[in-house]
């Protein structure tokens, strides 16, 4: 019997008691684009299966307990030394276990890289608008993804009981304890007991390897389901509308390809760790509450919240009977606050201001938002110095920069810089909009010089091409808002009445600020506009029902 | 700079003295009850090394500690009772003779050969007391226990100088230098005579013995290998965050552009 027929009647077992030919008819048509950016999610799954592999066998090993041990494994400059059995079995992993060493290596370096895509992964979203209406939810759950990211590492690098994770332990005590009069229990329910007790390792690890990852697998889960039913968005280009996507087919070719990516990531991955020594715990050597190293550091996700608690002022007053750490809390709570919470009510704020409900399935380059753009750049920058402050006592060491120096112009950058950064974001985005104003215009210069009859030179030019032309006229702006349509005399609407009315107004004419598109070319209003200059494609008719594009947008690739 | 040299000097030079007594103790306790070497006692001195020193002292240190080596206002600081050691430190990791007056006198080749050093260290010690050199024997890590090192050089010095001496920064300027050059006497001496922002560490706060322990980690640390790959600097997770920035996601940008590009017209 053929191979063929062996799996021809496999597949018709299955079918007939799955019903699931359909589903999966459904799912191998299913259409992705193809623009890099794309792919930044997929390293953050990707890195994410190497977490739970590699994780999963280094429970295998693992001793989560503080009970003392005097080592006597192969690390011979730690023979004889007293330490917990967490710290033990990690240098057990790394000298003694076949491959331990890689494995701890590959986990780490994953752990950096999926932070790192997330971040990635979120500046691409933002910049591109993709968040808008109907992708709110996938965009509030990618947040609460990344904290709940941050937490899994810090967890994670606490784990072996080594010098520095022992100060990045201590640090999150002192975090607690400093929220005003319910820090000290916190603190005390967590450690169960005066720091750093023998309970914390063993409750850090369900919490690492069972807890945040159940919750990360549920929201990555839940984040792909919302992404496959609401479809990609997609880039503006020629034929690309915000009722299609264009793109490959699931099989094929989007299946090689992003298998491909996977191995991608992993040989990443096993490069890195074979090559590039991470975390080095044995020479941390065991924690030590009475000792610290000059140049300890938390992972890279967590040096933003470090560099705001250097940062902030040594502000601690006794008041109704409680001392009130304002040196901890507030530069603890504050800037990620701003950044989460600012992230998080972005997508709302936006709505409000500019009145757009409507569904967004292509997406806005970004200096067609300029005002968008400026404030994702400033917001970057704002976590950027806060990152850098983290790290102020390894700038100031090898920069030669006295170390209050790097202090003060951090406190100066955190507001200043941010401030500088959107206003010059936004000039760059209106000067990028004005050229594309002057390519529709005049079109695109050819080199060829021609004199006129009178004497005169002129340069030729030719219009931009079709896939130019689809991308340069991409641009939506959002519908005016009700006062300014309301007539003359007439009464404003509910929402542009007041105070706030008024707010919403001046907010209105800054967010939606841009340089219109040439005449010719449309008011902006309406996705895709393309023109009779070229010939508008007959697909391209905003009335279209959402989504009736999807399938032959497959093939028009 | 002379406010340093000023409070440095004046309300501790009673506790100096203590301490230079305790040490003086404590090094003819180690000389009568270690005698196992040869070359165990302190190195001795006469009066043509004197001399010499003496001379030494004129050319290349007078300008700054003055003619006497009672110390010039302003300037730099009076060497009285510094001891021998505190001279062996500075002059042979060539901080000594100064060049110009910073917040710090940055490790440099030594000016003066190891036998001036030692005629212009009999010289300060002839002056009055002070911790001397410290013997071969006192600084031999044979036998040490680098494990208690280990711990040891965490606990009193990894605050300043990272955990594998890798140097770390201090406030107003100041720094704490890698320990990847200091020879073994050079660790003894710094512990000994605390040079600039670093503490005294005498031998009550840390014994001879622990100080053999220290010396035998910092310097056997440097030459442990790297098991897991290329070090990034031994300084910490910093240079991991650059490279899984720089490295792993600008790989895999490369990699998903490469993957997107359009090779040829395969599928159309
Ligand atoms: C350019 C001026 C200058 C010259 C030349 C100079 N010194 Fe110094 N020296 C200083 C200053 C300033 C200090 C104080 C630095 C400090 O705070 O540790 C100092 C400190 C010292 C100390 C440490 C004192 C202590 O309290 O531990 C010793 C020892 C010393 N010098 C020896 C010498 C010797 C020996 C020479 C000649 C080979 C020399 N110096 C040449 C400026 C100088
Ligand atoms: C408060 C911070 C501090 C502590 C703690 C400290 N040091 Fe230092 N150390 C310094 C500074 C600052 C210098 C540079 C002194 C100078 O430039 O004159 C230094 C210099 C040294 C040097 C000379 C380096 C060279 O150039 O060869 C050695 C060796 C040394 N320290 C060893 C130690 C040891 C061992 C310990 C622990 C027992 C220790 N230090 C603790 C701050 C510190
Ligand atoms: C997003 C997911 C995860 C992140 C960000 C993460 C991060 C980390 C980090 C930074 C460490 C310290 C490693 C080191 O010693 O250098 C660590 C240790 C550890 N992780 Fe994870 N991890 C994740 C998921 C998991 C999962 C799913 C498991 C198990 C099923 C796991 C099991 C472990 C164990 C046992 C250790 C301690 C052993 C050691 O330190 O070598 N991790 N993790």
């Amino acid at each position: 019997m053929s191979v063929e027929r062996a799996l021809e009647g496999a597949g018709t077992f299955l079918d007939d008691r799955l019903h699931a030919a359909r589903g999966v008819r459904v799912l191998l048509r299913k259409v992705f684009p193809d623009h890099w950016s794309f792919l930044l999610g997929e390293i953050i799954l990707y890195s994410f299966i190497i977490l739970l592999l590699t994780g999963t066998f280094l429970t295998l090993w693992f001793q989560p307990s503080m009970t003392d041990v005097i080592y006597h494994g192969s690390y011979i400059p730690l023979r004889g030394v007293r330490m917990s059995e967490a710290y033990a079995s990690t240098l057990n992993i790394s000298f003694d276990v076949r491959g331990g060493l890689l494995i701890r290596q590959i986990h780490h370096w994953a752990a950096d890289l999926f932070m790192a895509a997330i971040m990635a992964h979120m500046i691409r979203v933002f910049f591109t608008g993709a968040y808008r209406k109907p992708r709110e939810i996938n965009w509030l759950i990618g947040i609460v993804l990344f904290t709940l990211g941050m937490f899994e590492g810090l967890f994670g690098y606490s784990l072996p009981d080594d010098l520095l994770s022992g100060a990045g332990l201590r640090i999150t005590e002192g975090i607690l304890q400093s929220l005003p009069i319910v820090g000290t229990y916190l603190a005390f329910f967590l450690f169960g007991g005066p720091f750093p007790g023998h309970l914390i390792i063993p409750r850090l690890y369900i919490l690492h390897v069972l807890v945040i990852p159940g919750l990360i697998l549920a929201l990555v889960t839940v984040h792909l389901f919302l992404m496959f039913h609401q479809k990609h968005t997609q880039m503006p280009g020629k034929g690309r509308t915000n009722t299609n996507v264009v793109g490959a087919p699931m099989y094929p070719y989007f299946m090689a390809k992003t298998g491909a990516f996977f191995f991608f990531t992993f040989a990443a991955l096993a490069l890195a760790a074979t090559f590039t020594q991470i975390n080095p715990i044995w020479l941390y050597g065991p924690y030590n509450p009475v000792a610290m190293s000059a140049g300890s550091q938390p992972d890279f996700y967590m040096g933003a919240l470090e560099g705001s608690l250097r940062m902030f002022p040594a502000w601690q007053w006794v008041m109704f009977g409680h001392t009130w750490a304002f040196n901890v809390f507030v530069p603890a709570l504050l800037p990620l606050g701003i950044v989460f919470g600012g992230a998080a009510i972005w997508p709302f704020l936006e709505q409000w201001i500019t009145g757009d409900r409507s569904e967004h399935h292509l997406n806005d380059r970004p200096r067609n938002a300029p005002t968008r753009t400026a404030l994702g750049i400033a917001m970057i920058t704002f976590y950027g110095v806060l990152w850098a402050e983290g790290a102020n006592d390894i700038i100031a060491n090898h920069l030669d920069i006295p170390l209050y120096t790097t202090t003060w112009i951090a406190r100066v950058a955190w507001l200043v810089a941010p401030i500088l950064a959107y206003i010059i974001t936004k000039r760059i985005c209106l000067g990028l909009q004005r050229k594309d104003r002057h390519l529709l215009e005049h079109g695109v210069e050819t080199g060829i010089i021609r004199q006129l009859p009178g004497g005169e030179f002129i340069e030729e030019t030719r219009p931009v091409d079709e896939e130019a032309l689809a991308v340069l006229t991409s641009r939506t702006l959002p519908p005016p808002p009700p006062a300014l349509e309301a007539a003359e005399g007439e009464v404003p609407p509910p929402g542009m009445r007041g105070a706030l009315g008024k707010v919403r107004e001046r907010l209105y004419n800054v967010v939606t600020e841009s340089i219109p598109l040439p005449d010719s070319h449309g008011n902006g209003h309406g996705n895709g506009h393309t023109l009779e200059a070229v010939g508008a494609d007959e697909h391209d008719q905003p009335s279209l029902p959402a989504g009736s594009g999807q399938s032959d947008g497959g093939n028009q690739h | 700079m002379s406010w340093i040299t000023a409070r440095r000097r004046h309300p501790a030079a009673g506790y100096l003295v203590v301490a230079f007594v305790l040490v003086l103790i404590g090094t003819a306790y180690a000389v009568i009850t270690g005698g196992s070497a040869s070359a165990s006692s302190p190195v001795s001195a006469n009066s043509a090394q004197i001399a010499q020193g003496r001379n030494l002292f004129l050319e290349d240190c007078a300008t700054c500690h003055g003619m006497f080596a009672q110390g010039v206002s302003g300037q730099a600081p009076g060497l009285i009772g510094v001891g021998a050691a505190a001279v062996d430190f500075q002059v042979s990791t060539g901080r000594m003779p100064a060049a110009k007056l910073g917040a710090e006198n940055p490790r440099k080749p030594p000016r003066l050969t190891p036998s001036q050093t030692r005629a212009v260290a009999a010289y300060i010690q002839s002056l009055g007391g002070g911790p001397p050199i410290p013997s071969a024997a006192q600084v031999s890590t044979y036998g040490a226990n680098v494990g208690l090192g280990q711990q040891l050089f965490v606990a009193n010095c990894a605050a300043c100088h990272n955990f594998v001496g890798a140097g770390g920064t201090l406030t107003d300027g100041k720094y704490a230098p890698a320990l990847t050059q200091s020879t073994p006497t050079q660790i003894y001496e710094a512990m000994l005579t605390g040079p600039e922002a670093m503490p005294v560490f005498n031998d009550l706060t840390v014994t001879p013995q622990e100080k053999r322990d220290i010396i035998a980690y910092v310097t056997q640390v440097r030459a442990l290998p790297n098991p897991g790959g290329f070090s990034l600097g031994r300084i910490g997770p910093v240079t991991e965050g650059l490279v899984a920035f720089l490295g792993l996601l600008f790989f895999m940008v490369l990699a998903a552009l490469w993957i997107t590009a359009k090779h040829g017209k395969a599928h159309e």
